[in-house]
Order: structure tokens, then C-alpha cells, then sequence
């Protein structure tokens, strides 16, 4: 599989080496020649005009996937409580399972040391079965000793797809898996599917893809993996045609969790580890839960992030008596967090947390792409910044532009006021 | 005999000055500089620390891309590494995460015995933070990610780093040879000195390409990765709302107070 160049029918037109991503096209004479920088993400095809760029097919014939059934997730736990993004995996992993087919299910995976009472939230969360790993050498995450178990039990079950929350540890375990099972891996992602039909139905919705050359009815049961790319500037579907398990990392908080049904139960697996002290070749002498305030991004009702805009790091102090009045938690840009001006435990967007509270206030934030992939699911966008034509006004919902500094003290002033001010223009 | 570290370290568009042309829908890529990735900074940074330490450490920077990335390695020799390595080769070409650890990992083995492996944890232009872990599962070494603090024991064998957790850090023991991975707490990136720049002159960068680091073909470049683009498009703005205009800031304050109690968000 790769890009080529029509030769014949390259006129030279330079659309391409313009909207590749990757500066992989280069001008030979009057051709476009793609170079080693190409990732194949087939940005230059809709953009010539004259049909000269195609995408060849691997030659490789189809792959028996058949013994492969069942989306397992990775229920991710810490000192014997479950995560959220394990439940809204299960959640998620539900809902492909049965884009697969009605025999498919999905499976929880706990992994820890004394643990069971978990299969018991997993089952009432939506998992048809919980495959239970426990040994005393798992009673804290390991790189090697739970990439050894789950490597283990999936060689051993098989499934089609395995999902991970994309937590730190997340992102540690599943590379090695992946890599140790010679499979496929994507990072983040934010949306998956499974139906080609419902891969359109989202395309349509969300995004600017052409689907024309989608056909709803093809009995394609790949994952679809979908995932900013480029820091934001690009979304990108991601497939895994040759090798099973499919696996991905999801973002916490991008899922939906499934109503809790009290009592809900299913199969409970365990699996005993092959597990010796030899096999974990690093020791975790203390784990320190930090003192350092905990910012909870992905539970506020309120946000308010400051960026660039506030010009030095004391605007964080007017920041932050916004959101003591409002009710909010403080958040930031990247390059408020790259400046040194704030931890980056408050960074929104495509590398920080993903957030969708119901008011969002971005303050001297200008809205670079990858910040907009963090926030733009806010119910509501206020921003403010000096300049115009910043792109975050694209996406919010209520624009001031001005001095942050002059306006933000007086909403703090007018909040309470709010109400009454409201009354009084409706009246 | 020196203490030998291998930084992997990977050249990026700076992707926080991309903009999108509001018209056409289109990434604007002209005048993105292209820089030595954030983490690996952080990765070589400790690396000279080491070596700042030890001064017998040797520092080998080891990338792959396109030949132009043998500037940013230019730039970690200005910086105070000894040798740097390109591996460049259309074969290795839109390698996926798996098959990019394939060729480092050959490239690695090419390199010879080392005691430390560090990487940034991830690219700013894939942010996928595979690489790292997927290089030492090929290596079959030990890892530890998003490394915060690093200390090494003076036998040049027993590490402590702490790593970091969304809500705090572990803190854990693990031996050379080893694979670290460098987040942006660890530590500041010096700049190039005036010395390392004149010292460019008795450095160089190796170029190698798929044939040098003796990698099996079946298992790098695009056709071996096992994942595939199937889609890829820009994201659409959420549309765009209304600008609030007034005189004042206190009526500009007062009229999204109102326009926010219509939408019974406060």
C-alpha cells in the first residue's frame, strides 16, 4: 500500500505539496514526488484536481480473523477501586460488541491483588463477563508483571478488540502488549465504530469527510479508530486490517457510562497468572498521592483557562478569582503550561484533559487546534481575548473582545447581579 | 569502561503554530519551524546532566526521518551529546508505532551495549507515547514513563526515578540497562553553548539507512505497520456564536450575565 503520483496526469499544480500535512510531496521539474515523510493519511487525494494521486492496495489477501471474538477493556483499577474510564469503556465496549454481532460480548478485565468485589460494578456497569487476574506480585501496576498476564490471557482467549483507558498507565501497558503481540495500537482515541454505517452516520455529523466513497452496507467489522493527529490540526481514522486484537487507548471522559443496573451479573473468569518475582524487573517503593490541590477538569460544572492572552503568570490570580466566584476550577492552555505560568495538572486540550463543562470561559486564549480538541464539546464557550480574529471565536458561543483584565473583574462584580439583570431586561 | 546512554530523540513541526486556513479548510504548514521534539529535550537534558556528573559518559542521539533531521541532531551535539545517528531510508518510510521500534530497535542493536535508553514519553505531532515502551519490549529491557526525578546510585547500576500518576507520583527502583522515558518536570533543556557549536567541527552524524542497521524489511516501513490511515480529515469548528457588544466593560460583563441566565446555564 502506499501513495503514488500519476505521472501522466500530474500537471504540476502544487495543490497537493500544499495540503499534505507531513511536507511529503516535493516538486521534481513540473511532477509531484511523494518522499519518506508520507504516512499514507490520503489528505492530497480529494485535493487534485486532475485525479493524479492514488492510494494503492496492500496485496495481501484476506486475514482469518475467525477464531478472534469478544471486546475485552481493560478495567483499570488503583488500590482496589475502579477508575471511571473502566466504566466508560465498558460502556463503550458494549455498544461495539453489539455492532459486531448479538453473540459478541464484552468483557471486563481486572487485574490486580484481591480484587474480586470489582466484577460485581463491572457486571452492573454493562460487562457480559469479567476475566479476574489476581496474584500478590500484582498488588501494584507493574510494566512487566501485568504486561505478562494480559499478554497471557489474550493469547489464551483471543479477542477481536481490547480498549484501555489512556491514563498514565494506560499508556505504559498497553505499547508493550501491543508490541509483545506483534498487533496494532492507537493512542487517545475519541471515537470509534465498527459499522461502516455508523462510521458515516458520525462522519456526516462531525466532521468535513467526503463519504462518498463510504459504502454503508459493506460488511466491514473492523474497528475504527478515530483520534486527533498532527496536535489537533488533524482528526484521523485509524485501522488495523492484519492483526488481531484490535487494541486502542481512549481518552478518559470521552465515553458515555451505561446506567448503573443494580444486580446486574454475568460470568466470572479467573485466570490463573504465570507469574514469578523474576519476571518484574522494577520495584515501586511508594506510591505518593501528591498534597499539590487536585484539579478535577473533567467533573466541573465551571471552567475557567487562562492562555498566552494573560500576558504573565499573576493573570492565573484574576483567573482564579473568577472561578472562586463562579464555582468553577481554574484550567489553562498548553502555552500557558510550556510559559512555567501554571502546573500542568490545569492543561486543557488534545495533550492535557479533554473537558465538556456547561460554561467554559477562555481567556486570553487564542484557540489553537489543539486546545479547541479539549473544550469544543462545552455546552457553553465564552471567550475573551484582545484580538478579533483569534480562531477561539469560531467556536464560542459568546464573544467579548477586549482587555481581560478590564472585563474579567467586572463579571466577577455583576455575578450575583445576574438575576436581577436578567429580570430587568426581560421585564 | 564510560557509562553509555542512547537518547532517542525525534524532529517535529512545531504543531502549536499551525493554523488552519479558515476558507479552504486546509492546514497552513508554511513557516512551521521544525524543532527537536519538547520530551526529548527533557530526555537529553538528563543525559547531560549524567554527563556533567560523568564526565566519561558517552551520549549517543539516535533518530529517524527524512534528512533534514540531521539539523536537530546538529543542534544535541551543540547541546553536549557526543554522536549522533540518523536513520533515513524511503524503506522505514510512514512506519506506524510498531514498525518505527523495529528499525530503533535494530538501530540500537547496531549501536552496541549501552546502560541507559531515554526517550521523550511522546511527539508532539502523533502524540502516541508507543514508541518508547514499544523500542524496550523489542529490547526486552525493563521501563519506566513519565519520569519526573532521576537519581543514579554510584554504582552507575541502581536508579530511583519518580514517576509521574494523574493524581501524584510512584517512586521506583530499576537497574541498568533500562528504558526512561522524559516528561517536561524533569528538568530544564540547556541551550546550545558557544563551545558545543565550535566543537561541532570533530563531531558528526552517521546516516544509516534500512541496510546498515540489518533490519528484517518484513517488518518496517508503511506496508508492515499493522495500522493503517483509513480516514482523515480536519475538524470542524463548532459554529461560531454571537460577539457581545457594549460601551463599557461592565455593560459588556452585564450582557453575557443575561445572555447566559436565557440559556439557564447559571
Amino acid at each position: 500500500m502506499a501513495i503514488i503520483v500519476l505521472n501522466d496526469k500530474c500537471k504540476g499544480c502544487k495543490l497537493c505539496v500544499k495540503a499534505c500535512p507531513f511536507d511529503a510531496i516535493d516538486m521534481v521539474g513540473k511532477l509531484a514526488v511523494i518522499n519518506e515523510k508520507c504516512t499514507a493519511c490520503n489528505q492530497c487525494i480529494p485535493v487534485c484536481k486532475f485525479k493524479a494521486i492514488e492510494k494503492t492496495e496492500s496485496e495481501d489477501g484476506p486475514v482469518d480473523f475467525s477464531e478472534y471474538k469478544n471486546v475485552w477493556v481493560y478495567a483499570e483499577q488503583r488500590k482496589g477501586k475502579l477508575l471511571n474510564v473502566a466504566l466508560e469503556l465498558i460502556g463503550e465496549g458494549r455498544r461495539l460488541s453489539r455492532e459486531i454481532s448479538d453473540e459478541s460480548q464484552v468483557c471486563a478485565l481486572i487485574v490486580g491483588n484481591s480484587v474480586e468485589h470489582l466484577a460485581k460494578e463491572c457486571f452492573e456497569y454493562g460487562a457480559d463477563k469479567v476475566y479476574l487476574i489476581e496474584d500478590p506480585l500484582l498488588e501494584n501496576y507493574t510494566t512487566d508483571g501485568y504486561t505478562k498476564v494480559i499478554v497471557d490471557g489474550i493469547k489464551k482467549h483471543k479477542p477481536e478488540i481490547v480498549l484501555y483507558g489512556a491514563t498514565h498507565i494506560g499508556r505504559d501497558l498497553a505499547p508493550r502488549v501491543a508490541a509483545r503481540l506483534n498487533t496494532g495500537l492507537t493512542a487517545d482515541c475519541t471515537r470509534l465504530d465498527i459499522k461502516v454505517s455508523s462510521y458515516i452516520d458520525y462522519a456526516i455529523k462531525n466532521t468535513t469527510l467526503n463519504v462518498s466513497s463510504l459504502d454503508p452496507n459493506s460488511d466491514d467489522k473492523g474497528l475504527k479508530q478515530t483520534r486527533p493527529a498532527f496536535g489537533g490540526n488533524l482528526m484521523a481514522t485509524i485501522i488495523c486490517p492484519k492483526t488481531r486484537p484490535q487494541m486502542s487507548t481512549v481518552r478518559p471522559g470521552v465515553m458515555q457510562k451505561r446506567e448503573r443496573i443494580e444486580g446486574a451479573s454475568g460470568e466470572l473468569v479467573k485466570v490463573k497468572p504465570n507469574i514469578t518475582k523474576s519476571d518484574i524487573r522494577t520495584d515501586v517503593i511508594d506510591i505518593v498521592k501528591s498534597a499539590k490541590e487536585i484539579v478535577s477538569l473533567t467533573d466541573a460544572d465551571i471552567i475557567c483557562s487562562g492562555g498566552r492572552g494573560l500576558g504573565d503568570p499573576s493573570g492565573f490570580e484574576l483567573i482564579k478569582k473568577l472561578a472562586d466566584k463562579v464555582g468553577g476550577v481554574v484550567g489553562s492552555s498548553r502555552a500557558a503550561v510550556d510559559a512555567g505560568w501554571i502546573d500542568h495538572s490545569h492543561q486543557v486540550g488534545q495533550t492535557g484533559t479533554t473537558v465538556k463543562p456547561k460554561i467554559y470561559f477562555a481567556c486570553g486564549i487564542s484557540g489553537a487546534i489543539q486546545h479547541l480538541a479539549g473544550m469544543q464539546t462545552s455546552d457553553i464557550i465564552v471567550a475573551i481575548n484582545k484580538d478579533p480574529e483569534a480562531p477561539i471565536f469560531e467556536v464560542a458561543d459568546y464573544g467579548i473582545v477586549g482587555d481581560l483584565y478590564k472585563i474579567i473583574p467586572q463579571i466577577i462584580e455583576e455575578w450575583d447581579n445576574a438575576e436581577a439583570l436578567y429580570d430587568a431586561f426581560t421585564k | 569502561m564510560a557509562f553509555r546512554i542512547i537518547v532517542c530523540a525525534k524532529q517535529v513541526p512545531d504543531t502549536n503554530e499551525i493554523k488552519i486556513d479558515p476558507v479552504k479548510k486546509t492546514l497552513i504548514r508554511e513557516g512551521v519551524p521544525s524543532i527537536l521534539n519538547h520530551d526529548d529535550a527533557n530526555a537529553l537534558e538528563e543525559a547531560l546532566k549524567i554527563k556533567d556528573q560523568y564526565p566519561d559518559t558517552h551520549i549517543t542521539v539516535l533518530s529517524m526521518g527524512p534528512p533534514q533531521a540531521k539539523d536537530m541532531l546538529m543542534e544535541c551535539l551543540a547541546m553536549g551529546a557526543d554522536e549522533g545517528v540518523l536513520v533515513s531510508d524511503r524503506a522505514v518510510g510512514g512506519s506506524d508505532t510498531w514498525a518505527t521500534s523495529n528499525a530503533l530497535a535494530a538501530a540500537i542493536l547496531k549501536l552496541g551495549s549501552f546502560d541507559i535508553l531515554f526517550a521523550g514519553r511522546q511527539a508532539i505531532d502523533g502524540d502516541t507515547a508507543q514508541v518508547g515502551p514499544q523500542i524496550a519490549e523489542k529490547l526486552d529491557l525493563p521501563q519506566v514513563t513519565y519520569v519526573t526525578e532521576f537519581s543514579i546510585d554510584k554504582n552507575m547500576k541502581d536508579i530511583t526515578v519518580k514517576r509521574a500518576m494523574e493524581d501524584g507520583y510512584e517512586l521506583i527502583k530499576i537497574k541498568t540497562p533500562c528504558m526512561l522515558t522524559a516528561i517536561k518536570e524533569l528538568n530544564k533543556p540547556r541551550y546550545m553553548s558557544i563551545n558545543g557549536i565550535f566543537g561541532l567541527k570533530d563531531k558528526e552524524v552517521k546516516v544509516w539507512n534500512a541496510k546498515d542497521i540489518e533490519v528484517d524489511l518484513a517488518t518496517v516501513g508503511l506496508d508492515a505497520s499493522p495500522t493503517n490511515v483509513y480516514r482523515s480529515f480536519t475538524p470542524v469548528p463548532k459554529g461560531k456564536g454571537k460577539i457581545i457588544e457594549a460601551d463599557t466593560e461592565k455593560e459588556l460583563a452585564q450582557k453575557l450575565l443575561i445572555n447566559l441566565k436565557a440559556k439557564h446555564v447559571i
